[in-house]
């Protein structure tokens, strides 16, 4: 066994576990985006007194990961599946980053997705915000999502939500608010739970295979008794929900959500559940698919139960930014049923549902920032008339109701097509009904905010004709910082509405990539060399 | 030695899952504190329990000499341990400001974000 991984130690005198050959830089490209997340956040953290910079070159590191993912995704496109392992030990000892199509699409949005919430941020955090750190947090937070897409180690993945959940932490409380003290208080009991599920799952899959690395876990699985496999997919399966706040433990994230500042909720939106919801995919059909299979219910009622409840509970609401959190956990119900269905086309559903998801709430959230700016209030009984006010922005919120709806000829209607199509090819009618009766829910409770918002001329009870006297129109800095980057993730979400042919093919891709697990265990050097030779 | 270890972590775990079902912060503080030292002995038994053998290379070897405590596990509980004590120092932290500022450590009496009577959605459209 050890003298087969002499094809990645090339012509070495060192004992074999061992690595010699300097990284090249192909493999640099694999950590870099990581890695300059965390230092760029180190870098604001020591010059934290320097406020005029900070947004700055937080903003200049976010374009260079930006590039370099962009680069990246380019790379795993053209010649599949990378990987590279640090410090000098072969997997599975050594830590290895293992990038496929999801990995590196997730990252990719997010980055952008950051970008965004930073340019919007300017106008939104005040410079007190800046010297606490607020730029540093953010860079944290991209770096611990970023690192979480690309791990291929199980533990590491366990760091990398730490490090999210820390500066979410920071992020969360920054203001300083009593009613963020509050959702805080909710959000973190909650969140630090379900990693100490995750951490728990992870001692019993040391304790099933003694190893954590996950394409040395994929290989084995198989062959692991199904009675301990099951436990720890179904602890997988609660602390990864409780990330990706599906139906019976979503309670943390409409109670937290709205309550920091809406560039926060944005980038917590768009990057905290998707990173739950990712991990569920990637442990569940990737590493132990066996598992999965015997969870097979359960999972199809979950997202039953999750994409029905959560548009019910936004119809319900008042408070535009808590409406705006059950619309997310509605998509956390599609993911689950591209979990239900594993598929090709149900897993690329699911895969372009983050995607989409990632886009489309982020960009929600900042539309909520700018009414509450504009309306000077969080309640939407007492908004209205902004449609006279700003036709622009009633364009682009009706376009994200659609979208999140999943509505054509939007981003959000092809993967829901592609996981109904999954569903009717399985059989499973009920979760074509779910989805159906999901995209229904969504589209009302969404086409109430923006009747109640944009279409009335007042508050309830407010009968004139006139404009809105209330509104406080945004000013030219507002108007550059904050509408720009929103119509930007609207744009993103109209052209790749337009033309999903790119999208679809990154997506079977991914599929591919989480459904057949040799190509990544290959790239990681654990492969088999007995069972190639059969192929 | 492992059954021993597997009732502790039990006895560990219920008092914890008991102390987090309360409505006070502090006590789901307490909750969360033992639950993280349950998980920590937890990843320890599960990587298997091997008596006085520390896993040093002896002078004059070129590597370990069989049987060896496995040092992974240990290394795994250590970082466990840092980040869930930077972690729970926060939550305690946010504990005692929620206290300060909201005047409450019940639970239940915490209903900033999520106002207990809540107004019914308007009937229009």
């Amino acid at each position: 066994m050890a003298a087969d991984k002499t094809n990645i130690v090339e012509s070495s005198e060192l004992p074999v576990a061992m690595i010699d050959v300097a990284t090249s830089f192909a493999d640099w490209l694999i950590i870099l985006p990581t890695v300059i997340a965390l230092m760029g956040a180190a870098l604001l953290i020591m010059l934290r007194f320097n406020k005029a910079i900070q947004a700055g070159l937080a903003i200049l590191i976010v374009v260079g990961i930006i590039i370099l993912e962009v680069r990246l995704f380019l790379n795993v496109m053209e010649f599949g599946t990378q990987s590279m392992t640090m410090g000098k030990w072969l997997p599975p000892f050594g830590i290895s980053f293992t990038v496929d199509v999801i990995s590196i699409g997730f990252a990719l949005a997010g980055a952008i997705v950051t970008l965004a919430v930073l340019i919007y941020a300017q106008a939104d955090i005040s410079s007190r915000e800046v010297k606490y750190g607020f730029h540093s947090l953010v860079l944290l937070l991209l770096a611990g999502v970023t690192g979480a897409f690309m791990t291929g180690d199980l533990f590491n993945l366990y760091v990398w939500f730490e490090v999210m959940l820390i500066a979410s932490f920071g992020l969360i409380i920054m203001g300083g608010r009593k009613i963020q003290l509050d959702g805080a208080i909710k959000y973190g009991f909650l969140n630090f739970l379900a990693t100490t599920f995750f951490l728990i799952s992870l001692g019993l899959i040391y304790g099933l295979f003694g190893t954590l690395n996950m394409a040395d876990i994929s290989q084995v699985s198989a062959q692991a008794p199904i009675g301990p496999l099951t436990a720890i997919g179904a602890l997988l399966l609660l602390a990864f929900g409780m990330k990706g706040a599906a139906f019976p433990v979503n309670a943390w994230l409409p109670a937290s959500y709205h309550t920091p500042h809406p560039a926060v909720s944005a980038l917590f939106g768009g990057l905290l559940t998707k990173v739950g919801a990712y991990a569920l995919l990637r442990s569940l059909l990737l590493i132990m698919p066996s598992a999965r299979d015997f969870l097979d219910p359960v999972i199809t009622f979950l997202a039953i139960a999750t994409l029905i409840l959560a548009p019910l509970g936004a119809l319900a609401q008042t408070n535009l930014r808590r409406a705006i959190g059950f619309l997310l956990i509605g998509g956390v119900g599609s993911v689950l049923v591209g979990l239900g269905v594993p598929t090709i086309r149900g897993v690329a559903g699911a895969s372009i549902y983050i995607f989409h998801s990632m886009l489309t709430i982020s960009a929600l959230y900042l539309m909520a920032g700018l009414i509450e700016r504009i309306m000077g209030t969080q309640d939407t009984r007492k908004m209205g008339g902004l449609y006279s006010a700003s036709s622009w922005l009633s364009i682009l919120f009706l376009v994200l109701v659609f979208a999140v709806a999943g509505l054509p000829p939007f981003l959000g209607f092809w993967p829901k097509l592609l996981l109904i199509e999954a569903s009717l090819s399985q059989g499973d009618v009920w979760l074509v009904v779910a989805l159906v009766l999901n995209s229904l829910l969504t589209t009302i409770a969404g086409t109430r905010l923006w009747a109640h918002i944009f279409w009335r001329s007042g508050p309830v009870g407010e009968n004139s004709e006139q404009e809105n006297k209330k509104l406080k129109p945004l000013t030219l800095r507002e108007k550059y910082l904050c509408v720009t980057p929103t119509t930007i993730l609207v744009l993103f979400i109209v052209f790749f509405g337009l033309k999903p042919a790119m999208i679809f093919d990154a997506g079977r891709m991914a599929a591919y990539g989480l459904l057949d697990n040799s190509e990544y265990i290959e790239v990681t050097g654990l492969a088999d060399p007995t069972k190639e030779k059969v192929e | 030695m492992e059954i021993a270890l597997a009732v502790l972590i039990g006895m560990f775990f219920t008092v914890s899952i008991y102390l987090l079902l309360s409505r006070a912060i502090i006590r789901m503080l307490l909750g969360i504190a033992i639950l993280g030292n349950g998980v920590n002995l937890l990843i320890f038994t599960a990587g298997r329990l091997t008596k006085e053998i520390p896993p040093i290379i002896p002078m004059g070897q070129d590597g370990l000499i069989e049987p060896f405590a496995n040092p992974l596990p240990q290394a795994l509980i250590l970082t466990a341990i840092v980040i869930g004590f930077a972690l729970f120092t926060f939550l305690l932290v946010l504990g005692y400001r929620a206290y300060q500022e909201l005047d409450a450590d019940d639970t239940d009496t915490m209903r900033l974000a999520e106002p207990e009577r809540a107004p019914r959605p308007p009937l229009s459209y």
